[in-house]
């Protein structure tokens, strides 16, 4: 029996591998989910109760269901109403609706989060509510969202290993496979932690650096 | 079997593997939130890396560790043994998370005038600090206890037998996707007396608090 990490480096190019397919799957499903789940908040801040509520319930479901099982959703299901995915096109798809769900609420977030005295001001110097969400809410709302929306690009980082249940070739499927021809669990479920951690931890630093700087900054 | 009668037995194991593991992160998260503020550099730099690798490795991996890959090498554990550690061990980093922003919320002046009374900073701890920072915990804590029931689902990928892993096997064998519907408002019907209650631990706390 060989050492602990003995294979790391004959393991590597195969995870690094995996490892490009989860980030490439993560950038499609926050391409997808970033902008719908803008439009959802949108919807949601609506004055309209009858746009305002449907979408406040469609987000709660969202948020309320775990990612596994509509990931297995989205893949095992669609066969049923006569629509076969590919295991990546069904992982970016769930992954992208949950995106979309919370992201909604941290969009949302930022909105209400901007100062009364601010809409207010504009309004004063006769900006139209079109014209003052666009200009005064909008940017200053995002600026708000924006430490809480890279929060989530990386639970959606993380979020792909989900994707190794349906049979995608990302990170984590790379190192099963690996691990169960040579038997060092171990081993390379070690590293691809590292892997995931080497992205996530610094990714988790940004955000509280830019939070950080974002509170400093004059309102 | 309806597809109802095939999930629904799953709900003693999810109910579980979330309340166990939550269990364990309100306990284990208090040693690392005070290793996380000691006045000791080298345990406040181990307790930080520790949180910030834990909480960096998706919890699917860490499963994937513990139950493969220490299952293994040093000790072979149950599904659910390696499940309730893998997620009890994520909760106590998150939940000492939650329990620093506690902390934060509470001036320094409150430690002063614990030692100004001859209090002791264990006591100080114990009686003055500690039940405001669970009060301001709570909200969040109650909202990781939902996210932490819906990761139970992971626990299916290494085979315990709870909801999700029970929808897989009847999607698997009926080929009706619809029990993961059914799955899903499983786990949203769960999660709602968890909010509940939540609220209303957090609203008598607030009264016996005087706040």
């Amino acid at each position: 029996m060989s050492g602990l990490f003995s294979q790391w480096g004959q393991d590597l190019p195969s995870l690094l591998h995996g490892l490009l397919l989860s980030i490439e799957v993560t950038g499609a499903s926050l391409g997808i989910g970033l902008p719908v789940g803008f439009w959802l908040a949108l919807m949601a801040s609506s004055n309209r109760r009858r746009v305002s509520l449907p979408t406040i319930a469609v987000v709660e479901v969202g948020r309320g269901l775990p990612a596994l099982v509509v990931l297995e959703f989205v893949y095992f299901g669609g066969p049923n109403i006569g629509v076969k995915l590919a295991a990546v096109a069904a992982a970016i798809i769930a992954l992208a609706w949950n995106t979309a769900a919370y992201t909604s609420e941290i969009f949302r977030g930022g909105f209400l989060a901007v100062p009364k005295g601010m809409r207010e001001a504009a309004l004063a110097l006769g900006l139209s509510d079109v014209h003052t969400f666009r200009h005064v809410i909008l940017p200053e709302g995002l600026r708000i969202a924006l430490p809480g929306l890279m929060g989530w690009a990386i639970v959606t980082f993380q979020g792909t290993s989900l994707a190794f249940t349906i049979g995608v070739p990302e990170l984590l499927s790379h190192a099963y496979e690996i691990a169960s021809v040579n038997f060092l669990y171990l081993d390379v479920l070690s590293l691809v932690g590292l892997l995931y951690a080497a992205i996530a931890v610094p990714g988790a630093w940004l955000v509280r650096y830019t939070e950080r700087r974002l509170g400093a900054a004059p309102m | 079997m309806s597809a109802f009668d095939a999930v629904i037995g799953g709900i003693w194991l999810t109910i579980i593997l979330t309340v166990v593991s939550f269990a364990i992160g309100v306990v284990a998260g208090i040693p690392l939130v005070l290793a996380r503020r000691s006045s000791i550099r080298t345990l406040r730099m181990a307790s930080t890396f520790a949180i910030d690798m834990i909480r960096g490795v998706p919890p699917i991996v860490w499963l994937f560790f513990i139950y493969f890959g220490i299952g293994d090498q040093v000790r072979q554990l149950s599904t659910l043994e390696a499940a309730l550690i893998g997620l009890g061990v994520i909760s106590a980093a998150y939940m000492a998370e939650i329990y620093r922003g506690g902390f934060a919320a509470i001036p320094n002046q409150q430690w002063d005038a614990g030692r100004a009374l001859g209090l002791h900073p264990v006591y100080s701890l114990g009686f003055i600090i500690a039940p405001q920072v669970i009060r301001t915990a709570l909200p969040a804590a109650a909202s990781y206890a939902i996210g932490l029931l819906k990761d139970s689902s992971i626990a299916s990928t290494i085979g315990v037998n709870e909801i999700l892993y029970r929808a897989s096997n009847y999607a698997e064998t009926t080929e009706h996707a619809n029990v993961y519907l059914i799955a899903g408002l499983i786990y949203i019907v769960l999660s709602i007396p968890l909010a509940l209650v939540s609220r209303r631990v957090d609203k008598r706390l607030r009264a016996r608090l005087g706040a």
